[in-house]
């Protein structure tokens, strides 16, 4: 598509960042943007939307997609550092009912500073750092492996077959 | 191989079960089935059995009748002798449930949580074998760090 994908994530609804991202979409006719919009109650009027869409799919917007925006979950930033995209995110707030707790905002701050990784700090920046990030990507996320450390792995393993 | 044991990789949508699946080689080679809340990841875990399971968390308490009997469905379908999980609220129950029948029981804290452990890992020291934290400066007694999926 080679233009922005935009997700919140299938557990919880994140109006703020859809219609953020559709009035951004509305202000930028000329670049498509597509919004997976989960259980939200704003239908985006400017970018192509969809509720929920097979992982597969998911994926390959990813990876087609020339800037991946996003609510700091670890779904969307596996998935952006897996197909070396960067991502925008904009972290989910307790305060706003956005999720249960403020694990998003430490997500932002102990995850968020790999290179390729960019955090927004209101609707506002979102929309301002998403212009930017299109004009000049930037580093991308260094590539990594399919699955975690054989480190890691291995004592999982140990604990399995004790 | 010898020694083959049934294992059950359990865990929420979203980042839980993408956390999950970076852990595969953990049990390859052994017999495992999956369980998740979307269907549709049956394609990603392939030739492995996919079982599903409707979701609950502290928002929709009211649904844990439904949580619950699943959980229990997909435990006596899968006859575990090992569980692994990287949260969230329904795994939990699935290794309350397994407590008795002497499951061992492994609890991975998600990595989304970086500077206290997870509401369900909080309590998941009562109810698992082991406890892991992905994040160093969160190991204390009884949850340790064993490294992180990223």
């Amino acid at each position: 598509m080679n233009g922005v994908f935009v997700s919140v994530g299938s557990m919880m609804p994140f109006d703020r960042l859809v219609q953020a991202m559709d009035e951004w979409a509305a202000a930028h006719p000329q670049v498509p943007v597509e919004i997976q919009i989960g259980r939200g109650s704003y239908e985006p009027r400017h970018a192509k939307w969809l509720r929920l869409m097979p992982v597969a799919d998911y994926r390959a917007r990813v990876e087609g997609a020339r800037l991946f925006v996003a609510h700091a979950g670890m779904g969307s930033i596996i998935a952006a550092i897996e197909a070396g995209k960067p991502l925008l995110m904009l972290p989910r707030l307790q305060a706003m009912g956005e999720h249960n707790t403020d694990h998003q905002l430490a997500t932002a701050v102990n995850v968020g500073n790999r290179p390729g990784l960019h955090v927004a700090g209101d609707v506002d920046d979102l929309k301002a750092r998403a212009s930017a990030l299109l004009a000049d990507t930037g580093t991308p996320p260094a590539p990594i492996a399919r699955f975690a450390d054989p480190a890691f792995t291995d004592r999982i393993r140990a604990f399995i077959e004790a | 191989m010898a020694g083959k044991k049934r294992i059950l990789a359990i865990a929420s949508g979203g980042g839980h079960f993408v956390q999950l699946l970076r852990l595969r080689p953990a049990w390859a080679g052994h017999d495992v089935a999956y369980a998740t809340v979307h269907a549709d990841m049956e394609a990603e875990v392939a030739p492995a059995r996919l079982l599903t399971f409707r979701d609950v968390s502290r928002a929709d308490w009211w649904r844990l009748p439904l949580t619950l009997w699943d959980i229990a469905t997909i435990l006596i379908r899968v006859r575990p002798q090992v569980i692994v999980t990287t949260g969230a609220l329904p795994p939990l129950l699935a290794l309350a449930l397994a407590k008795p029948f002497g499951v061992r029981t492994l609890w991975v804290d998600s990595i989304a949580n970086s500077e206290v452990l997870s509401g369900s890992g909080g309590h998941a020291g009562k109810v698992a074998s082991q406890v892991v934290t992905q994040w160093p400066h969160l190991a204390q007694p009884g949850v340790d760090c064993w490294g992180s999926v990223l």
